[in-house]
C-alpha cells in the first residue's frame, strides 16, 4: 500500500488535503501518482479563481492518461504551485511535500471534515476505490 | 543490418539534384515583381538536394521498417485492424470515381451521387436509423456532427440543456466532441463490472441534460444488458441518447442502435466496413440519424428524384457543411464495395466471428492474466496485468516484449477504469493458428514476468529502435530537426 500520512483528509478521487490554519494545501496521493505513472503536464487555475468541491480546478496529465484534479474543498485560491508546469516530474517525486498544487481558503470549512480520514482513504483504496 | 534512421535532409549534398529542367521558353519575372515583399523569404528554404536514386532508397528502406496489417497480426483494442480486402482497392481506382473532379456537375456525376446514397441508405439499414451523413471524416467529428444536431433540435424546440453526461469508461474522444460544441460534461461513474450505473444516471439526467453518450458494446468488451432500460430513462427526461459506434463490429446484423433506442450513432468505416485505417488512409466517420433529427443533416444532403441524384442545399436547419466537398469519398466507395461483396449474411458472419475470436483469447489466457469482467465478451477482451505487475512488469512492459515476439501490442491502459489494463481486439479475419501464436506468446510473456522479469522489462531488444523515452519526449518536445546540430 502506498504512502497515505495518518494527518491529511482525502477525496475518493485521490487529492489530498491538509488544514494549514485556515487554510487548506492540495495535492495528489502517492497512490494516485503511481497509478498515473510519469506525470508530464500539470495545469493550475490562476491566483484568485474560486473552486468548488467535487468539481475540477485542473488537470494532470501523464504518459498513461489525462485526468481532471478534484477540489477537496470550494473557496479561492490563494497560492498556486508556480513550479509545477515546469517541473511536473516533482508530483511524483514528492506527492506530498514539494508536489502541492494550490492552496485555498475556504468558504466552508466544515466541508473539511466530510472528506476521508487516512484510515478510511486506505480502505478506499484497497477495496478497488482507484478503479 | 544496423537499422536505417537517416531523415532525408541528412542525405543532402549541395549541388546535387534529381533532374534538371528545360530553359523556360518564356520571359520570366523577379519573384519581387510578383509578389508582396513581405511574402519573401530573405534565404533559399533548406530543402534535401538528393539524386532520385537517392530518394527510391532512403523511402524503401523506410517502408522496409512499416509495421503494418498486410504484414503482422495487430490486436490493437478499441481499433479494429481488420484486413482490408484489395477488390475495395481495385474499385476506388476506378477511373469514374478515383478522377472525378469534385466539382463535376452532379448531372454528369451519377453514378457518384448514386454511389453515396445508397451507402447511406445501407448503413441506415445496418444501424436501424431513418438517414445517414457521409460528411465526417473520422468518427470524433461523427460525434462532433451528431451532437451538434442534438443541440440543434434541442434549441429548435426551445430548451436550454447544458450538459451531456458521458460514463466514465467512455473514449477520450467523447468528451472532447462534447466540449467543443459547447456542452458541459459530466462524468457518470460506471459499476466494477463496467455497465451503466442506472442510479447515477437516474440521479443525472434532468432538464438541463441534453444527451447521454455511451458505446454499446462498452469498453470493456460487454454488451450494456440494461441498454432498453437506460435509452427509455433518458427519454423520459427529453434526453437524446448518442451511440459511439466504434465497436459496432461486435453486433453487425444481430442487434441495431435505432431498435436499442438511440437517436444518433456514428459508425467508423475505417474500423467495421474495411477502409485502411491510422496512417494507411484518410477515415471517415458517417453520423446516423431518427427522423427528429433529419432537418438538422450536414448539408449537402443526396437525394434521389425518380432516377436522378441530386445535392440539396437548401436545408435552412442544417448545421451545415462539415468537410470541403463531399466527405472521403474514396473511402465511401470502399465501403461500399464492402458492404456489397459481404451482403447480409456476410456481415453477420463479422460480428459472429469477431466475438468467437475474443472469447477465444480470453479463455486461452484466462489462467495466466486477470480478466476484466468474468464472462464471455464481445469482439474484444480486456486483460489485466495486475498480477504481473507484482513481479514488477507492467502492461507497458508486456507490449514492448510482444514486439519482440512479432505482435502489435493492443491496447494499454485503456479503459481508464481498468487497473493496468490490456484491451485486445483480434477481428474476425484472424485464422485460429494466428490467436493461437498470438495467444502462445502472451502465455510465455506470463511465464517470463515470474521466472525472469528483466526479460520482460527490458524489451523490446528487436526492434530498430529500443524503448523510447515518451515521459522525457512529452515533457520536453523537440519537434523540428535542426540542420545545425
Amino acid at each position: 500500500m502506498a504512502n497515505v500520512p495518518a494527518d491529511l483528509k482525502y477525496t475518493r478521487e485521490h487529492e489530498w488535503a491538509k488544514r494549514e490554519g485556515d487554510r487548506v494545501r492540495v495535492g495528489i496521493t502517492a497512490f494516485a501518482q503511481d497509478q498515473l505513472g510519469d506525470v508530464v503536464f500539470v495545469e493550475l487555475p490562476k491566483v484568485g479563481a474560486k473552486v468548488t468541491a467535487h468539481q475540477a480546478f485542473g488537470v494532470v496529465e501523464s504518459v498513461k492518461a489525462v485526468s481532471d484534479l478534484f477540489a477537496p474543498v470550494s473557496g479561492e485560491v490563494l497560492e498556486i504551485n508556480a513550479e509545477l508546469p515546469q517541473k511536473p516530474e516533482t508530483v511524483n517525486k514528492d506527492p506530498y511535500g514539494k508536489g502541492w498544487m494550490i492552496l485555498v481558503k475556504p468558504s466552508n470549512a466544515g466541508e473539511l471534515d466530510q472528506l476521508l480520514t487516512a484510515q478510511q482513504y486506505e480502505e478506499f483504496v484497497a477495496q478497488g476505490g482507484g478503479h | 543490418m544496423s537499422a536505417y534512421d537517416k531523415l532525408v535532409f541528412e542525405l543532402s549534398s549541395p549541388g546535387r539534384v534529381g533532374f534538371s529542367l528545360p530553359e523556360s521558353d518564356v520571359p520570366g519575372k523577379p519573384l519581387a515583381e510578383l509578389l508582396p515583399r513581405k511574402f519573401l523569404r530573405g534565404a533559399a528554404p533548406a530543402l534535401p538536394e538528393v539524386s532520385e536514386f537517392d530518394v527510391v532508397r532512403h523511402y524503401s528502406r523506410l517502408s522496409r521498417m512499416n509495421y503494418g496489417l498486410d504484414t503482422h497480426f495487430y490486436p490493437l483494442g478499441s481499433c479494429t485492424m481488420k484486413y482490408n480486402p484489395k477488390i475495395n482497392e481495385d474499385m476506388a481506382r476506378v477511373p469514374g470515381f478515383a478522377r472525378l473532379h469534385p466539382l463535376t456537375r452532379p448531372e454528369d456525376a451519377q453514378g457518384a451521387l448514386r454511389l453515396m446514397h445508397d451507402l447511406a441508405g445501407m448503413l441506415a439499414e445496418i444501424a436501424g436509423m431513418d438517414a445517414v451523413s457521409l460528411q465526417p471524416a473520422a468518427g470524433a467529428q461523427g460525434e462532433f456532427a451528431g451532437v451538434l444536431m442534438i443541440r440543434a433540435y434541442h434549441a429548435s424546440r426551445g430548451e436550454k440543456r447544458t450538459k451531456v453526461l458521458i460514463p466514465d469508461s467512455a473514449h477520450g474522444t467523447n468528451p472532447a466532441s462534447t466540449a467543443i460544441a459547447g456542452y458541459e460534461v459530466v462524468e457518470v461513474k460506471s459499476l466494477p463490472n463496467g455497465e451503466v450505473d442506472l442510479d447515477a444516471l437516474t440521479r443525472e439526467v434532468g432538464p438541463d441534460v441534453a444527451a447521454f453518450m455511451i458505446t454499446v458494446p462498452n469498453t470493456l468488451g460487454m454488451f450494456e444488458p440494461r441498454i432498453m432500460e437506460i435509452t427509455e430513462i433518458c427519454h423520459a427526461k427529453g434526453v437524446q441518447v448518442y451511440m459511439d459506434g466504434a465497436n459496432l463490429n461486435a453486433i453487425l446484423g444481430i442487434t441495431r442502435p435505432g431498435d436499442l433506442g438511440f437517436d444518433v450513432c456514428h459508425f467508423n468505416l475505417h474500423k467495421t466496413f474495411t477502409t485502411p485505417h491510422g496512417g494507411g488512409g484518410p477515415g471517415a466517420g458517417p453520423v446516423g440519424i431518427k427522423a427528429h433529427l433529419e432537418p438538422f443533416l450536414p448539408a449537402p444532403v443526396v437525394v434521389k428524384d425518380g432516377d436522378t441524384y441530386a445535392l440539396d442545399d437548401k436545408r435552412p436547419k442544417s448545421i451545415g457543411k462539415l468537410q470541403a466537398f463531399w466527405g472521403n469519398f474514396g473511402m465511401l466507395v470502399r465501403a461500399y464495395a464492402y458492404i456489397r461483396t459481404m451482403g447480409a449474411d456476410g456481415l453477420r458472419s463479422v460480428s459472429d466471428n469477431a466475438v468467437l475470436n475474443a472469447n477465444y483469447i480470453m479463455k486461452r489466457l484466462e489462467a495466466d492474466y486477470d480478466v476484466s469482467v468474468p464472462g464471455p465478451c464481445m469482439h474484444e477482451c480486456v486483460l489485466s496485468a495486475r498480477r504481473q505487475k507484482r513481479q514488477g512488469v507492467t502492461a507497458t512492459d508486456i507490449a514492448k516484449r510482444l514486439l519482440d515476439l512479432g505482435f502489435y501490442a493492443p491496447s494499454t491502459y485503456f479503459p481508464l477504469i481498468v487497473e493496468e489494463a490490456l484491451m485486445i481486439e483480434p477481428t474476425e479475419t484472424e485464422s485460429k493458428e494466428t490467436l493461437d501464436e498470438f495467444c502462445d506468446a502472451m502465455i510465455q510473456i506470463a511465464r517470463e514476468a515470474q521466472q525472469n522479469p528483466a526479460i520482460v522489462t527490458s524489451a523490446p531488444v528487436t526492434t530498430p529502435v529500443r524503448r523510447l523515452d515518451q515521459t522525457r519526449a512529452a515533457r520536453e518536445p523537440n519537434l523540428r530537426w535542426s540542420p545545425t546540430r
